[in-house]
């Protein structure tokens, strides 16, 4: 393969950007959570691009504990939406500020 | 060929990130998300992670946008938002404009070849002395195991620790408490 490493990471930080600019976009919570996830997905295409052309596992290892993580973000941070829903029956952040006044 | 696939993989995942970053629906995002997500999986592939590109279908793919599916559906969130209430004003759409397209820039300007030194990639099969500094590169999920049971063991234990305090906090969060009671 002839692709360098330049390219994986320029795909990388393209979907890191993607993943900001939805974050700072919209205003449903779920889809700024989805965002925050593709965030973390570029991440871990830079560590496993990294490790492939540097030679060794270690960033493939510390890719598995991100995703390890990611997935113990997302059930809490699920959890709290749906307290968060129950209470103030939106998702929308402009219309939870209530520690804004 | 291989480069052909790395082209389209990047390209099907970039769309799929816009389009989820842009559709009104958040079913269709979470959708777009599945298919973000698979193409990660196969660039993974194409960098020799097989271990890794399973990981991302079965955890991520699969069960985080499973969830993520679930709270789409139980919250009902489309039902009585407008479409034009979904982004913000003008002065957001034009902040977030500028500032991704100076991350783009920026990520551009770093990367393309012109300031970097880059790395051609060598196969794994003919020199397998690579750097070693570190653990070798291989591809299989033997050295996974052999990993995190010799160099990354604390880290492996942590990570066990941490599902367990992140499966009862869920439990303490999630559960129905008393409106009388605050």
């Amino acid at each position: 393969m002839t692709v360098g490493l330049n390219a994986f990471l320029i795909v990388a930080g393209l979907l890191f950007a993607v993943g900001l600019l939805g974050v700072t976009l919209r205003q449903n919570t779920l889809v700024i959570y989805m965002s925050l996830e593709l965030m973390l997905n570029a991440v871990n295409l830079a560590f496993v691009a990294f490790s492939r052309y540097n030679g060794t596992m270690d960033g493939n290892l510390f890719v598995f504990f991100i995703i390890t993580v990611a997935a113990a973000e997302v059930a809490l941070g699920l959890a709290i939406i749906v307290a968060l829903f129950r209470r103030r029956q939106s998702v929308m952040v402009d219309q939870l500020n209530a520690l804004s006044h | 060929m291989l480069d052909i696939l790395f082209y389209v993989f990047s390209v099907i995942t970039l769309i799929a990130a816009v389009l989820m970053v842009l559709t009104p629906n958040a079913v269709n995002g979470a959708m777009c998300m599945i298919v973000a997500f698979i193409g990660t999986a196969a660039l993974f592939v194409l960098l020799e992670a097989y271990f890794l590109a399973v990981i991302q279908v079965v955890v991520y793919a699969g069960a985080v946008m499973v969830l993520f599916l679930f709270i789409i559906m139980l919250l009902d969130v489309d039902k009585g938002e407008g479409g034009a209430t979904e982004y913000n004003d003008k002065l957001t759409i034009g902040a977030s404009a500028i500032g991704f397209l100076l991350l783009v820039m920026l990520v551009f300007s770093a990367f393309s070849g012109a300031h970097l030194p880059e790395p051609g990639l060598s196969a794994v099969s003919e020199n397998p002395e690579v750097f070693n500094s570190g653990v070798p590169f291989t591809t299989s999920s033997k050295s996974f195991g052999y990993s995190l049971f010799t160099k990354y063991m604390l880290p492996f234990q942590v990570a066990g620790f941490l599902l367990l305090a992140a499966m009862i906090g869920v439990i303490v969060v999630s559960k129905k408490y008393d409106i009388a009671e605050d």
